[in-house]
């Protein structure tokens, strides 16, 4: 390739002009940390409006609107929920990724492809197809059933990943040292997954607090739910406006909550060379009985989907494929994917550079708001939008800008987390480089940079395409007048019950979502080393 | 390595590209904004008569009645809504105090009965819809059923009937009831209720709960029931619907709304579209299609397959005197809400 021999041309304009390429340097990095810290005060909307909003309502209308008996009631409700939902996950999650990563279950790597593949699923479907199929089901343990169900993938991702990349050495000195093979896990393995455990369930925790289609189908009421209520009866009332500052004091509680429980410990592993794989366990006669487990899993998370969209599909025939609707809400779902990844993937560039480039203490608090927004649940940002928009910017109002704004909101940390990781393999000599034969500073990071971390920019695009696809509340709140999604159509229909001519809609979101979901699997095994 | 992604992004430029020049030719397109909280099917089948007759483009927002309301009183003139149609009267009510509405011409009006439009001439009903008990037969026979919507309070009803007490449908039947019968028997009617029912989230729901044995009965609009037997029947093959009748304010019969917006730029249009909708092709819509709506033009038949609106005895409310915020007062005061 003829990059590499560009650095050492490089190095030598270098030496001979230091002090001209250093201030050239800085220039680049002073003027993306101003563009991420723009990003990031725009991240702050949100938590502004609540405060702002509050402040305005008064306290004692506030006070009133957030101290009564509906309020405590949603929060133990949404309590409930978190707690009963987590434990499940999280052992669940466990034993499938040892089955699939440690044991010789048999078709480890079939199971490993299908626990992940519920992602694909969105969670208002996957509670579409139960509702279908035992139309009884309601409640709270309706609720943390379908919710193990529908987002079991996002703990078992990590904790996959993380035990495939476990050094087998720490197992075989405890061995050595006499524990027993259950104790060695529990002793060994299981501490080493802690960080893979606490952000899956971190993930999982904010799903819950902020799905609304999954638990207003299932007749579960959670804050989500509420707000959505109390706008669709009064807009943007304070009523609303007041649960939404509850629901984010709760977001921020299980972000803070998350990093007392993560700690600070070590795990990375010292010592030269390069960790061997683990071998798998064999399971001896208590194969056939373990691949009960993912086996039940698939079936029920998979399996039953499958089966109730296609009954419905057959139930409703050739006349619920109205082609014209469905390639509009398909054309427009896309324009919004495709959208709402470039926003949010160029939203993310300067802090992603900065974060990997120049990290420091004011750098760390800007990286915070990044993240801290995408735990917001998409009603709060929209509710934010709507009000700011319709009383101070009205031009803004109702337009394709506010919708991939809100989109970019949401999903900046996932944008953040793939880009970041991409830039990092990215050496730095070639920008450099680039800087010094006479690229401008910027031309220099989006040509040189940028398209080196190409692959993980794909990647992090991807994922928030997949959000976008499957997106509900912000979308609804905010979207442009007539606008169509399959998402939205896909409501509108099962809120009629017509739940035949919802069955397409669903379908075509499931398609999007597959091949998206098979670039995640394979990427989180390339990181393993796989 | 390198070619791969670019190309990428290329592909995706140009997806944007084609997907955002349909968009803006959308958004050029000169027509009218509709603000609908009447079923989408129902709506969207008056648009495309109404357009393809007149060539006007009808584009259309949708969302609930009181959500929809609320949110043309916050746009106030800067509202990009031209007409405003709604499944029930109090939400017309509300817009109308605002002061939004224009008033219709008087062609318009004409062609509704007097008693399904507004004094002030701000609007008219384009639709009716009644109020129906809707019960299990495998669970409850005829002489088990109430006579009044009052009985419902019953203790012997206590955990047999069901509702959707956040739908601004049953809150418009709440109402009719505080109109017909004043604030201290609605109050203690809701209590009962509170006491009495099970709450879902949507009248459809209610009764595919009631179809499926979850519950006797519920107080829902009689169009579910008709709409779900001309699909797949599969959400209301247990169950029948009782008529209240004797001007009982569980006849109510509610009425739906179309009205043009003050700030209204297209006001030719907006007025030409309520029109139609209250004249004989947007009734016909009502007697052919899938609605299941009552027709209440002048003249005007609705579907055969519906209880005769004549027989329906139902009580005489003004729709213009629905007081939405009592209603949403007294409810939340009962826990409802």
């Amino acid at each position: 390739m003829s990059v590499q021999a560009q650095p050492l041309r490089a190095y030598a304009v270098i030496a001979t002009q230091p002090l001209r390429l250093r201030r050239v340097r800085q220039l680049a990095a002073k003027s993306l940390f101003g563009l991420a810290a723009l990003v990031s005060l725009v991240t702050l909307l949100p938590l502004g409006f609540i405060l702002w909003i509050t402040l305005q309502t008064g306290w004692e209308t506030a006070s009133a609107l957030i101290f009564r008996p509906r309020v405590g009631e949603l929060l133990v409700n949404t309590a409930l929920l978190e707690v009963l939902t987590l434990p499940p996950c999280i052992v669940l999650a466990v034993a499938l990724a040892w089955l699939t990563e440690r044991s010789d279950v048999p078709g480890a790597r079939l199971w490993s492809w299908l626990a992940v593949a519920p992602l694909a699923i969105p969670a208002f479907v996957q509670s579409y197809a139960w509702v279908g199929v035992a139309p009884g089901m309601h409640g709270l343990f309706a609720a943390v059933f379908v919710s193990v169900l529908a987002y079991l993938p996002f703990l078992y991702l990590p904790v996959a990943a993380q035990l495939r990349h476990l050094d087998p050495a720490m197992e075989d000195a405890a061995a050595s040292l006499g524990l027993a093979p259950w104790r060695v896990f529990l002793r060994v393995v299981l501490p080493q997954l802690r960080i893979a455990l606490c952000g899956g369930s971190l993930l999982i925790g904010l799903h819950l607090l902020a799905e609304y289609g999954l638990y207003a189908m299932i007749r579960f009421d959670t804050f989500t739910t509420a707000i959505v209520d109390q706008f669709q009866s009064s807009y943007n009332g304070p009523a609303a406006n007041m649960l939404a500052g509850v629901l984010v004091l709760s977001c921020l509680g299980l972000l803070g909550l998350e990093l007392l429980i993560r700690g600070d410990a070590r795990y990375a592993r010292v010592g030269s060379g390069a960790p061997r794989p683990a071998s798998r366990r064999s399971l001896g006669r208590a194969r056939g009985i373990a691949v009960l487990l993912p086996l039940t899993l698939s079936g029920l998370a998979l399996g039953v989907p499958a089966y109730a969209l296609g009954r419905w599909l057959i139930a409703g025939g050739s006349e619920i494929w109205q082609a014209r609707e469905l390639a509009a809400a398909f054309g427009e779902t896309l324009f919004y994917a495709v959208g709402g990844a470039l926003a949010t993937t160029l939203a993310a560039i300067p802090m992603a550079w900065l974060s990997v480039r120049a990290p420091g203490r004011l750098q760390r608090v800007l990286e915070g708001c990044h993240y801290y927004v995408g735990a917001l649940p998409g009603v709060v940002v929209a509710l934010a939008l709507v009000t700011i928009t319709v009383r101070v910017a009205l031009p803004l109002y109702q337009t394709v800008a506010t919708v991939l704004l809100a989109y970019g909101l949401m999903f900046l940390p996932r944008a953040l987390v793939g880009l970041r990781a991409g830039i990092a393999q990215v050496p730095v000599e070639l920008e450099r480089a680039a800087i010094a034969l006479g690229r401008r500073p910027v031309g220099a990071i989006l040509s040189v940079t940028m398209r080196l971390a190409a692959p993980g920019v794909a990647a992090c695009m991807a994922l928030v395409a997949m959000g976008v696809t499957t997106e509900l509340t912000a979308t609804l709140m905010l979207a442009p007048n007539g606008t169509r999604t399959l998402a939205t159509e896909f409501w509108a229909l099962t809120n009629e019950l017509d739940y035949a001519a919802a069955a397409p809609y669903a379908a075509l979101m499931i398609a999007l979502s597959l091949p998206l979901t098979a670039l995640l699997h394979a990427q989180s095994r390339r990181v393993a080393g796989q | 390595m390198t070619l791969m992604p670019s190309s990428l992004m290329r592909a995706a430029a140009l997806a944007l590209i084609l997907s955002g020049a349909s968009h803006a030719a959308r958004a050029a397109d000169e027509g009218i904004t509709v603000y609908n909280a009447q079923h989408e099917s129902l709506t969207k089948a008056w648009a495309d008569g109404f357009t393809k007759e007149t060539g006007i483009k009808v584009t259309i927002r949708k969302g609930g009645d009181t959500e929809l309301a609320n949110q043309i009183v916050q746009e106030g003139a800067a509202s990009p809504a031209d007409v405003f149609i709604t499944e029930n009267s109090p939400a017309m009510v509300l817009v109308e105090k605002a002061g939004l509405f224009e008033t219709l011409p008087k062609d318009v009006l004409a062609q509704v009965p007097a008693n399904f439009q507004p004094a002030s001439g701000r609007w008219v009903g384009v639709a009716a819809r009644s109020t129906v008990f809707v019960y299990d037969t495998r669970k409850l026979r005829e002489s088990d059923l109430p006579k009044s919507l009052l009985d419902l309070a019953d203790a012997k009803w206590k955990g047999h009937w069901a509702a959707s007490p956040s739908g601004a449908d049953f809150q418009a039947i709440v109402g009719a009831l505080l109109e017909l019968k004043g604030e201290k028997i609605t109050a203690e009617w809701l209590k009962a209720m509170k006491a009495n029912s099970t709450a879902y989230r949507g009248n459809s729901v209610a009764m595919k709960a009631v179809n499926a044995g979850e519950v006797d009965g519920a107080v829902i609009y009689h169009y579910y029931y008709f709409g779900d037997q001309a699909k797949t029947g599969e959400n209301s093959s247990n169950v029948a619907l009782h008529y209240f009748r004797n001007g009982d304010p569980g006849a109510f019969l509610s009425t739906s709304g179309a009205g043009v917006l003050a700030s209204s730029k297209h006001k030719e249009q907006a007025e030409a579209f309520v029109k139609w909708m209250a004249g004989k092709r947007g009734q016909a819509v009502l007697r052919d299609g899938d609605s299941f709506e009552y027709a209440i033009a002048t003249g005007a038949e609705s579907n055969p397959k519906l209880e005769p609106i004549a027989h329906l005895q139902a009580p005489k409310v003004e729709p213009s005197k629905l007081d939405s915020k009592k209603v949403s007062e007294l409810m939340t005061a009962a826990g409802l809400l």
